[in-house]
């Protein structure tokens, strides 16, 4: 086999069942610390069609802000039983739901000896579907968190477009945000 | 009496039927003694998977050879038909009804993996006319990180259909043959199964840590 990386190909239609088989992932068994959250992602596409055969897998810190992984080195809490990874399925209205805890804010590590600061509280998103040859990697952030103003992967984003990134409380208290691969609405994906 | 092709269970090896301490077990228990049958060809038949027998096994490295010990590997794929045992696929070919098609699995500490299935058919996905993807198992990893997560196909060596497959082809030229598993006469298991390798590399780190940390 040649060097260089593994290329990406399509999820396909037929990962049900394998991969996933719910259209809602519980992140956060009871006694989990922080403010319990429930999120509705929904996927359309360049027309603003529904996507009802998409994946979605979220990716977090705690409430405290710690992930749970080896790189976090930060003498913060690890919450038993919260691992901070969801996947779900898309259902026929488009929505994948997720039930987990509010992160806390996580560093940013760039700018220097003095720079730093923190990011806002963020959800990281990947997004596969039919259709959708590589990942597309995005972030939640939660509409009404003063922490936005200063947040600086926002500050890398046109102010025209941050508000795809933005989830908005329904009147149920669940926090949706729309994910459009393309159109006039298109969210907006990185690289990271 | 003709001996029976399968040794019958030494005393000793399973539980018994009824054991007390585990509450459900005394009304769920058969009584009697099971009557002893000397076997038929109704006991020495029973289902098998259609299709030829594969062993698929390799390595997940990193971008500088280094293995990606305990790595998650996913793969999914239709049954030797070209049918996937899901409700959305509707080709008209027959489900195998001892096929499911999935599988996961966790690499050892050197990133092997190892699954054993069959190889999957191609398959009609009316893209444009006549359009067949060619024979092929998605793969799913993890990696160390949010930024290796990968999803892929493996496709076989020497397939007619990659050069029409437009989902193949979405791949840069020079990049496309790393998604072909070969042919490993080594693994192969006489009078059993085939074997292809496929290795899968994950974005590898760089040499230099991000630049200071906090807290
Ligand atoms: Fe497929």
């Amino acid at each position: 086999m040649a060097d260089g990386l593994t290329p990406s190909q399509t999820i396909g239609p037929f990962y049900w069942g394998t991969l996933v088989s719910s259209y809602r992932a519980d992140l956060a068994p009871l006694g989990v610390a922080g403010e319990r959250i429930e999120l509705a992602l929904t996927l359309r596409d360049a027309e603003g069609a529904i996507i009802s055969d998409g994946l979605l897998e979220i990716w977090q810190a705690n409430s405290h802000g710690r992930y749970n992984h080896p790189e976090d080195r930060r003498n913060l809490p690890l919450d038993a039983g919260f691992e901070g990874f969801g996947r779900a399925s898309t259902d026929a209205t488009g929505t994948a739901r997720f039930a987990t805890v509010r992160p806390g804010p996580v560093p940013w590590p760039h700018g220097g000896m003095q720079g730093g600061g923190l990011q806002a509280p963020h959800i990281n998103v990947s997004v596969f579907a039919r259709g959708v040859l590589n990942r597309l990697a995005t972030r939640l952030y939660f509409d009404g968190d003063p922490a936005l103003a200063g947040d600086p992967v926002l500050k890398l984003v046109d102010p025209a477009r941050r508000g795809t990134l933005l989830a908005k409380r329904d009147a149920e208290g669940v926090w949706c945000l729309p994910i459009h691969i393309g159109g006039a609405h298109e969210t907006v994906f990185f690289d990271g | 009496m003709a001996q029976d092709l399968y040794r019958r269970p030494a005393p000793g090896q399973h539980p018994p039927h009824r054991v007390d301490a585990y509450k459900s077990t005394p009304g769920r228990s058969p009584r009697k003694p099971a009557v002893a049958l000397p076997q038929t060809l109704s006991e020495i038949t029973g289902p098998r998977l259609l299709g030829e027998r594969l062993v698929v096994h390799g390595r997940v490295l990193d971008e500088d050879g280094k293995p990606v010990p305990k790595a998650l590997v996913e793969i999914w794929q239709c049954n030797a038909a070209g049918r996937y045992h899901h409700p959305g696929d509707q080709h008209d070919a027959p489900l195998d009804p001892n096929f499911y098609g999935g599988g996961r699995a966790r690499a050892d500490d050197e990133g092997a993996y190892q699954f054993v299935t069959i190889k999957p058919g191609a398959y009609p996905w009316k893209n444009h006319h006549n359009a067949w993807r060619p024979a092929h198992i998605h793969f799913s990893l993890f990696g160390p990180a949010f930024a290796t997560r990968l999803i892929t196909q493996m496709y076989f060596p020497n397939d007619p259909l990659l050069a029409f497959d437009p989902i193949y082809n979405s791949v840069p030229e020079g990049a496309r043959s790393r998604l072909q598993a070969s042919f490993d006469l080594e693994a192969t298991r006489p009078e059993w199964a085939l074997a292809y390798r496929f290795d899968i590399v994950l974005r590898g780190r760089n040499a230099i840590p991000m630049e200071d940390e906090h807290g």
